[in-house]
Order: structure tokens, then sequence, then C-alpha cells
């Protein structure tokens, strides 16, 4: 059958050679293995660096998130500011406003600096009492009014400094901006300097900025993530409480029970198409029925975690299906063939044993869904918010809530550099939640990991 | 009776269904199982699910279509012009609901009986500052209108409430006698429940259609109401966008479309060769301790939510492009750019990409690769001459999914691509994209009635067209490109 | 290509192509292949038998560093190609397997024409300078893998759409287009039908005047059929190695007895 007439058009080939010695192409050849290697190796360092860069400036500008600089001082809450009449009548107490408040702790502060002794040249009262935080008037307020019998007694007061003066602490500000800042004088910084040096100005663990609800523009320094926690909390729950259940009912039917008709077809090609779908259009949808057309409140976690819920339910049914698929047909069978249902078989065999993948791909969907932002936006959780739901069951996911990324948002929005501080901190604080909910589902996946 | 406590008695009946039932099944048979069809407990479960199921469903319904009886029926409070923009009759019921429930409130409180609560009038005092003392705030005067609707509100809200409580507790009483005279050793409990069971999972099944549905139906309404306030050709064709709030907006969609593409193509040429060289280096090159653990660590990029992406561009990838290659070069001062929100977003698909990419090359045989090693090809020649041209389909899915992904992103264009609308070649220039334009449009104050607000919709529809196509056709070259190997 | 010392076809001219010597192999902590010395003669067909796992494909894989792409193998001893060791450190695999060429137990067509995957070698190592040398090697080659005749009109059909057998000598004819001097071929029937075998083997019987030939089989009847020499492999020892009719007829070892007469396999 060999045509050896034909070989002989053959054009001749390379000479023999040693094996020992490269030729040229090969050399040449080898460097475009070498290299295209190489492209491999860089494209992996330089996604991996990237990610280590966002890291790292998200851990450097937001760590310092977590400390935040106060004054201390003893205040005597006067009884002929804070009450008048001298009744201790609350109807009158509360005709104090912040502005008295505010007043009373201004002369405080810098009678207390003249009595230790603390001065700067130059400055005024109004720069002394200006590096307290306006939040303090009102926090001083509520202490009142809570327990009336403090007036006439002296306190120790804890006090936030002021963004800017905190800002001096951490670094962020310098003698150098703060001659361009109409918001801090240089005197300021020096009073800080000698009160720094007196022990009366510290710097410690922020509680409040975990616990605080969102503050305006003009007061970063108690600016905290309370609601936007509690928010995102509410909103977890109600996505499990949704996804959960439906999830898996779904995921059943359609691995266990369709039949292979049109209509399955259609909800196949209707769930790999909504994963797809961007987020944004899932916060368009939120607002025109749940909003406009249901009419459930804006802004609140219940209309938040429909939305979202819709958005996971196809990542959710698309694990939950693998999870089932996993199950090998031989305990269908063997369960089948002792005479159990087709609906006992699922629920008393399949379920139990596809339960650890499934809650392992519900935990993952619920993290991607804590990080869900822009469908949030829609349905108006980027408002602000400064008090906090009630209680799950008094109807707290109808009040108005914010959200962790949201407030990372509607933070990094904002001028005053303090909030892009606070906004990286809300970043940590946001992918501490989400290294845990992962942590969960390795763990699982380790613990149940089975083999078939 | 309030819905929660219906939903107490609901639940209540329902346990005494599931008792009762099993119960006179076991009795049926003096206690000998082997006689029932059906386990007791399943005899108990349809007790249960016919006490509960038909009055919950009830209810459900009641309470839908009660408030837009409600709404019909108070029509006939106003005059036609009133109640004929939709927009206008949804406030006015807003405040007709108000009052109501500030009557109510005032009634709870004691500050008015409850007769006084019905035959109030606007002449007797200021309704307003009345319930602005018992805690609800009206933003304007009540009209005799209004408080007459709201008192005949809270008349047939009332009456309402005892239909309501009524039927659907005649329904559970029912369902559950029905069910207890059902019960008997013959009867087939089992599939009974089965079916309902069944079909619970098919109406799980079916949320995804509906959310299908839901999309569809809610940016087709809205867009064809922007539509008929502003010309659909001015939309698609019109090269400039500047809303205005007092009107006479310009809102063309292809400035936004064209920012929206460019900054896509750029995200493109960032994520495919380096995701693309990632997965060949992870698939082909890599040992199996490099790959357990650079291929955990690149997906790390995929789980980190968007905001944490779009401050990233704000506050670093914006002003380093600013400074070291926008102002140096001239090419403009600004850290918001098309270059800065494409860059990022391609970092962001990287792990998409390269996950993709990873599955496909794995799944072309390993019978290929030896065929072309074997004759002497380099590792890399395989890979370029025969694993990549075999895995190309699937790779051109997931690029295409890429893009789409790229093209719905919405918060890093948020934070870093800027807000000015523009047709400009220059990607260190700041361009605005769909969805930044859908969030500003639909976060700001204007009017939800406006044409500035609802052309969100219609730029929401264009959205879910465009990434909807691009999805389809990657699923359905994926899917050919899978019948390939199998 | 060698057609000088073609004319006789006497077994006379025939000299040693590869000699192997105490080559052994490791898969991690596997001994798959213990000391094994054998020679392969230039223009021969030599056939490896054995059970399944008994080293022969390994083996194989060794004589053109294929083995080379399992991370966890190691080979030690030597193998010489016409007196070069092939496991030094200055050779390169690449080279390697342009003069050691490959055929697979499945067909393994690349996913192009029919023309791209008999072209594909030659162009990779560079062999021709022009278009019409390409396909004067295509032609060729398809020729002496006795295809041409089946896919002369069809060259631009893809590769993947050839029937079982038609495939395996496309695979054949795409390995010798590089013309290389000695052909691996792993167990190149076990996916074909008896027709297609039957054709492959006659194909095989025909490259022995131009190549040396190394086949692993499973089939003691093929062996017997297109084999001049038979190495018969047992656990990773090569147990017997010699003349193909002496081993079927005469062999030495009982264990080498024993298989071919069917009581181990």
């Amino acid at each position: 059958m060999t045509d050896i007439s034909a070989a002989g058009a053959v054009p001749a080939t390379k000479p023999k050679n040693s094996l020992f010695v490269q030729d040229d192409l090969t050399r040449r050849r080898n460097a475009a293995e070498t290299r295209f290697k190489y492209y491999g190796i860089v494209a992996i360092v330089l996604s991996l660096s990237v990610l280590a860069v966002m890291l790292f400036t998200i851990f450097r500008d937001g760590t310092s998130a977590f400390r935040q600089a106060s004054v201390a001082f003893p205040i005597t809450l006067e009884a002929e500011i804070l009450d008048p009449k001298g009744a201790r009548d609350p109807a009158d107490l509360a005709k104090v406003t912040t502005i008295g408040y505010g007043n009373l702790i201004g002369q405080q502060f810098a009678n207390f600096l003249i009595a230790e002794g603390i001065a700067v040249e130059g400055i005024s009262d109004k720069d002394i009492s200006g590096m307290i935080s306006r939040d303090a008037p009102g926090r001083l307020r509520d202490m009142v009014l809570a327990d009336p019998s403090l007036i006439g007694q002296t306190i120790d007061f804890n006090a936030y400094a002021t963004g800017r003066i905190d800002g001096y602490m951490k670094g962020r500000v310098t003698l150098e901006t703060a001659e361009l800042d109409r918001n801090v004088s240089l005197e300021q910084l020096q009073l800080a300097d000698k009160l720094i040096a007196a022990g009366i100005l510290t710097s410690g663990f922020n509680t409040g900025f975990l616990t605080n609800p969102d503050a305006s523009d003009q007061r970063p320094e108690s600016a905290g993530l309370g609601v936007a926690i509690i928010g995102s909390l509410y909103m977890m729950m109600l996505v499990l409480i949704f996804t959960l259940p439906v999830g898996v009912a779904a995921s059943i039917y359609l691995e266990e029970f369709a039949p292979k008709n049109r209509l399955t077809d259609l909800i196949e090609v209707n769930i790999s198409n909504l994963a797809a779908v961007p987020s944004i259009v899932f916060g368009i949808l939120g607002l025109a029925i749940f909003i406009n057309f249901a009419g459930l409140p804006q802004s609140s976690s219940l209309v938040g975690a429909l939305v979202i819920s819709l958005m996971t339910l196809p990542t959710i049914i698309i694990a939950t299906r693998a999870a089932i698929r996993a199950v090998p047909p031989s305990i269908r069978d063997a369960a089948l063939g002792v005479g159990a249902s087709k609906m006992q078989t699922v629920f008393h065999h399949v379920l139990p044993l596809a339960m650890p993948g499934i809650l392992t791909g519900t935990i993952l969907g619920l993290a991607s869904a804590l990080g869900e932002t822009a469908p949030l936006l829609l349905i108006g959780m980027v408002a602000f918010v400064t008090n906090y739901p009630s209680g799950p069951f008094d109807g707290g996911v109808l009040d108005p809530a914010t959200a962790l990324p949201v407030q990372v948002y509607s933070w990094a929005s904002r001028s005053d550099p303090a909030f892009i501080e606070r906004s990286s901190g809300a970043i940590i604080v946001l992918l501490a939640f989400l290294v845990i909910m992962n942590v969960a589902a390795i763990l699982l996946r380790r613990r149940f990991e089975r083999r078939w | 009776m309030s819905v929660f406590l219906l939903l107490v008695v609901i639940a209540v009946l329902s346990v005494a269904g599931y008792v009762l039932c099993r119960q006179r099944a076991l009795k049926s048979v003096d206690g000998n199982i082997r006689r029932l069809h059906s386990l007791p407990g399943y005899y108990g479960w349809f007790g249960f699910i016919l006490a509960s199921v038909p009055a919950l469903l009830a209810l459900a319904l009641w309470l839908i279509i009660q408030p837009i009886v409600i709404e019909r029926q108070l029509s006939g409070f106003f005059p036609a012009e009133m109640v004929e923009d939709p927009s206008a009759r949804t406030l006015l019921f807003a405040d007709v609901r108000r009052v109501a429930a500030g009557l109510d409130a005032a009634v709870a409180q004691g500050a008015m009986t409850e007769d006084e609560a019905e035959q109030v009038r606007t002449d007797a005092g200021s309704v307003r500052d009345r319930l602005a003392a018992v805690g609800v705030a009206l933003g304007a005067e009540v009209t005799p209108e209004v408080l007459a609707a709201a008192q005949e509100y809270r008349e047939m809200a009332r009456v309402g409430v005892i239909g309501r409580a009524i039927l659907t507790l005649i329904l559970s009483v029912a369902g559950l006698v029905f069910a207890i005279r059902a019960t008997g050793p013959d009867f087939r409990a089992r599939n009974r429940v089965e079916q309902v069971v069944l079909a619970l999972l098919i109406l799980s099944s079916t949320i995804a259609i509906l959310t299908t549905v839901g999309i569809v139906l809610s940016m087709l309404t809205e867009s064809l109401r922007f539509f008929t306030m502003y010309p659909a050709a001015d939309f698609f064709f019109n090269l400039t966008w500047s809303p205005n709030f007092r009107g006479n907006s310009e809102l063309g969609l292809i400035p936004l479309l064209w920012g929206t593409l460019y900054i896509s193509l750029i995200s493109m040429l960032v994520s495919v060769p380096i995701g693309l060289f990632a997965a060949i280096y992870l698939a082909e090159y890599a040992s199996n301790r490099v790959r357990s653990v650079v291929k955990p660590l690149i997906e790390v990029i995929a789980g980190i939510p968007t905001v944490v992406f779009g401050l990233f561009a704000l506050v670093t990838v914006g002003p380093f492009l600013r400074d070291y290659f926008a102002q140096p070069f001239g090419f403009g001062n600004s850290g918001s750019s098309v270059m800065t929100a494409g860059i990022v977003i391609g970092i962001l698909n990287i792990p998409f990409i390269s996950s993709l990419a990873d599955d496909i090359i794995n799944a072309v045989p390993q019978s290929m690769r030896d065929g072309s090693l074997g004759l002497g090809a380099t590792k890399s020649e395989t890979i370029k001459k025969v694993v990549l041209p075999a895995a190309l389909p699937g790779i051109m899915g997931a690029v295409l999914m890429a893009a789409s992904r790229a093209i719905g992103e919405t918060m890093i264009v948020t934070m870093g691509a800027g807000a000015a609308a523009r047709l400009d070649l220059n990607p260190f220039e700041a361009m605005t994209t769909i969805t930044v334009k859908i969030v500003s449009q639909l976060t700001g104050d204007t009017e939800f009635n406006s044409p500035e607000t609802l052309v969100a919709f219609a730029l929401g529809m264009s959205l879910f067209v465009i990434t909807l196509g691009l999805n389809i056709l990657a699923l359905w070259i994926v899917r050919k490109y899978r019948e390939q190997y199998e | 290509m060698n057609d000088m010392t073609h004319k006789g076809l006497g077994l006379a001219t025939q000299t040693a192509k590869i000699s192997a010597s105490g080559v052994q192999v490791h898969y991690g902590t596997n001994h798959a292949l213990k000391d094994v010395d054998v020679t392969i003669l230039d223009r021969t067909v030599t056939a490896f038998i054995g059970p399944s796992g008994c080293g022969k494909s390994t083996f194989l894989r060794c004589l053109n560093r294929m083995n080379d792409t399992v991370a966890s193998c190691r080979v030690s001893g030597q193998i010489l190609l016409e007196g070069e060791d092939i496991y030094d450190r200055r050779v390169d695999p690449v080279q390697l397997r342009a003069k050691v060429g490959m055929v697979f137990q499945k067909p393994n067509p690349f996913p192009k024409s029919i023309y791209d995957n008999v072209a594909y070698g030659p162009k990779i190592h560079g062999m021709t300078r022009n278009k019409a040398e390409l396909d004067a090697i295509v032609e060729a080659s398809l020729r002496k893998a006795a295809l041409w005749g089946e896919v002369k009109d069809r060259l631009d059909a893809t590769g993947t759409g050839l029937s079982g057998g038609q495939q395996q000598r496309l695979c054949i004819a795409r390995a010798i287009a590089t013309s290389p001097e000695v052909l691996l071929m792993d167990e190149p029937c076990s996916a074909l039908d008896p027709i297609a075998t039957a054709q492959v083997e006659e194909l095989i019987d025909e490259l022995r005047h131009q190549f040396s030939v190394v086949i692993v089989t499973h089939s003691m009847q093929q062996a017997a059929r297109v084999s001049q020499k038979t190495a018969f492999f047992h656990l990773g020892n090569l147990v017997e190695f010699g003349e193909t009719g002496d081993i079927f007829t005469n062999p030495k070892d009982p264990r080498t007895e024993a298989y071919i007469t069917g009581r181990i396999g």
C-alpha cells in the first residue's frame, strides 16, 4: 500500500544531527516556551499583587477608624442653666436644647483648661470649644434627661474630639494641611499637643464605630456602623428565611420530579439567565414592585431582603441542585427498592445526605448577598438613618435602615477625608463578616465531605 | 380580629387537625397501624393541611383584593379629574390612608371617641392639628373630601376585617371537618399529602419565572410610560444626555451606551489576557502545590464586594492614574475616568475569566495534549495550537459572560467613572454609563412621574436586553462546545 | 529517507536503534519497571506483550520521554538512541520526540482539518520552506499511512469526522510526517474494529521497511502477526525477549508459557 515513488518526492529532510546539540530552531522554540510560561506567571503575580495592594490600602486607611481621640474632663451640671425653675420637671428639662448644653460644655472645658494651667497664645474660646465633637451636647443632654438627679453634680465627662483633632492624632491632619483648612486652626493643634502631653486628650478603641448610628457631615467622629450592622443582620436573616426553603423546594422539584417538558426547560433557562442579570436590574424590580406597587416602606430591611432574595435564589438553586445531584442514584434505588415512595426517598434519604452541600452553598450565597450594594441604593437604603430600627419582632424589618456595603458607599461619597477612613473601616468590618461566613462554609464542607 | 390573631387561630386549628385526624385514623383500626393505608402521621398532616392551606390562601387573596376594592369604591368621593392621573391618584389615596390611620390612632389614644372620629368634619377645627397631637403628622390641611373618604375608608376597613375573619375561620373549620370525615383505614392520606407537597415544590420552582416576568413587566410598563412623555426615537438616537429638573431634558441613550461599552472594552483588555494566562498557567504548568494555593487566592478577588473595588478605584487607582499618566501626558486631570473604572472592573473579572477558562481548558481531553507532545511539540505550542483552538468556543462564551458582567457593573462605575455623559475617545476623561445614570436618576429628588426619573426604567430595559442577549449567546456557545466532547 | 540502505530488506543489515539497559521507573513509591534491558533493531517491528499493568506501556513511554509529563515519575538507567543517552541533561525532549514518534491507544486527531493534522509536526519542527514542500510531505505521509486515496478529496474536512480506523491511520500519518526514526505505538488497535485492525496491521508491516516500529499490544495474535521481535513483561520485569517465533513456539520462561497459554493475563 505504501507508495514508495511518492516518498521520493519528499524534500530532503534535515541532516542527521546529534541529540546533544540543540539546533537554532529548537533553541528559539524553547525560548518561546519559557516566555509563554512567564506570561502566565506574570499574569498571576499581577492579579495577586493587585489584590494585595487593594487589601493593603484598605487596611492602611481603615484600621485607624477603630481608634478615636476623646477628651476627658470634669463637668459640673449647673442647675441654673439646665433647670432654671428647679422643679426637675421633665417637661422643663426638655426645654433646654443642645445649644444650651453646648455652651455649658464649652465653658466648662475652657475653665478646666485654665484650672489645669494649659493655655495657647491667641486661641479663642470658640476654637477651644470647637475641639469637642458637636455630638457631645446631645449625648450629655440624653444623660441628664435619663437621670435628672445628675443636675448639680460634677461628673467625669468623656467627649469625642472633632474629626480634625482625631485626624491630627492619627497623622492625617498635619500643621501644613491645617494651614489650608478652615475647619481647624494651628492654635487648636498646639493645644491638642499640650492636652496629649497632659493626658487629657487620649486615643482609645472606638466602640462607637461599631455601635453608633450614622452622623452628619460635620461630625465624622461620631459616625458609626450600628444601624448598618443591624440592617445587614436583619436582611441576612430574612434572605435566609426566604431563600433556603424556596431554593431547596425548587431544586428538589427540578432535580427529582420535573418531567422533561417545555415548562421545565423554561424554568431552567430562566434560572441560568437570572443568575446573570445585572444586580441593578433587581433594584429596579424592587422599586417598581415592592415599593411602588405593593406599597412596602422604602429603605426598609424587608424590601432589601426581598430584592436580594430574588437575586440570590438562582445561585442557591444552582448550588443546591449540584449537592442533590452528588447523592448517588444507588441511594435512591435502595430506598425505592424497600418500597418507599418517591417523596419519602427524597425527604428521608437524599435531602439529609445533600444537606451539608446545600448549607455550604447557602452560606456562600449569603456571603455574596451581604456585599451587594447597587440594588439597595435604588430602594432607598442609602438614606441617612440615625435611628436604630426596632427589634425584629416589633416590626423592625419595616423601619428604615442601611446596610454595611451601602454605608461604605455613602461615606465614600462625602468630602471629608475622615469619612474615607470610616469607609475603609466599614469595609474591614464587612470583610470580617465575609471571612467568618466563608470559613464556616469551608469548615462545614471539610467536616461533612463525603466521597462516594 | 387582627391578621396576627387570625394566623394564631388558624395555627391552633391546624394543630388540632393534625391531632384529631391522627387519633381518628388510629381509632378506626383499633390501634393496628398495619390496617391503615398510610402511616398515622400522614393522616395528621392531611388534617393540618386542609385546616391551614385554604384558609391562608383566602386570607392572602383578601389582603390583596381589599385595598383595590376599597379604592375603587372611594373614587366616588372625588371629582373624576382628581382620580384620572394614576400618580395623583396614588398620592390622594396615600393621604386618605394616612388620615384614616390618624383617626385610628386618635381613638386608640383616647383623644377622640369612636363617634367623634366618625362624625368629625373639617369645619369643626383643624383635623390636622388634632391628629398632630396624637403623633400623626400630615403634610397639608385635610380637605373635606379626603376626610369623608377617610371616614368611609375606616368603615369599609372595619367591615372588611370582620368579613375576612369570618371567611378564613369558616374555611379553616370546614377543612378540618372534611379532613376528619375523610379519615379512615382506606383513605390514601400519604398520596394526598404528597400531592400537596409536590404542588408546593412546583410553586417554588416557578418563582424564577415569576421574577423574570416581574422584571420585564415592571420595566416595560414604566418604560412605556416614559415613552409617552419622551419620544422613543429621541431616547435611542439623541447624542446628548442632559437631564434638566425644570423639563426640556435631553435624554439620549447614545452617550451612556458609549461610556458603558468603552469602559467594558478596557475592562476586557485587562481581564481577558490576565485571566486567560493565569488559567493556562494554573491548568498546564503549575504544580499541584502551587495550584492549590494560587487558585483559591485568585478566587478571593471574586468574593470581595464590588463596593470595595469602587472605593479602591476612587481612592487609589483614580488618583494614581491621574498623577502618573493623565496629568504628565496631558490627557486631563480627572481622577474618575474610563481608564480607572475599566481597569478596576477588569481586575474584578480576572477570577471570573480564569476560573471559567480553567474549567474549559481542563475539559479538553488529555489525549489531545499527548498527541501533540508525542509529535515533539513544546508545551506552549501544544497550548497555542491544539488546546486553545479546541477550547475556543468555550472561552468565547466565558468572554461574552464577562462582557455582560462588565456592562452591568454598577458600584465601580458609580464611584470611579464619573457622572458626565460625553462622547469622547480620551480614556482618561470622566464618562458615565447606563448603570450610573439609573442610580442617579432613581436616587435623586426628582418627582417620580417625570421623564427624568422614568428614563431610568428605559435605561434598565436597555441594559437588561443587552446583557440578556449576551448571556443567551454565551450559554448557547458553551452548550455547543460541551456537546463537542460528549 | 535512508533509501540507500533500503534495497535488500534483508535482516542482515539491521543495526541496533535503541539499546536500553538497567531501566528502572518509579511512580512515586510504586516501582513500576525493574531493571529492563532491551535492544530495538532498525527496520524491525518489536512487540511488547504482557498482562495489564506489567509496565510495557510505561517502558514504551520512556523511549520518547513522554513520562516527563507525569510529575511523579522517575526514570533511571540508560536508554541510548543511536549511541546517545536520551536522558542526558543536554537532550531536549522536543527534538527527541521528533525522532521518536508516537501513536496512541485511542485515535486522537486534533479538532482541525485532515491536512492541518498531518502538517502540524512538520510545521512546528520547521521542516519545510514553503507550502509546496509541506503539501508534498502531507501527501507522502498520507500515502504511507494508506489513507491518501480515502481522503485526498477532503483534506479540509475535520479529522474528527473520520471513522475510527481512518482516524488511527491519520494519527499514524501525523506521526510519520516528521520523518521519525522510531515509531512507538501504544496499543494502536485496541479501540478499533477487526477490519480497521487488519488495515492498521498491514500498514505496520509496510512501515517496517522504513522505520523501527515498537508496538505495545494486548493481543498475542497481533504480536505474532506483525512483529519480528517480542518482549514479554510481567509485574514490571522483562521476563523474556527474543525472536517472535521463538517466544510463541518455544518460550524459555515458565511465566511466558503461562501467559501465552492463557493461564495468566
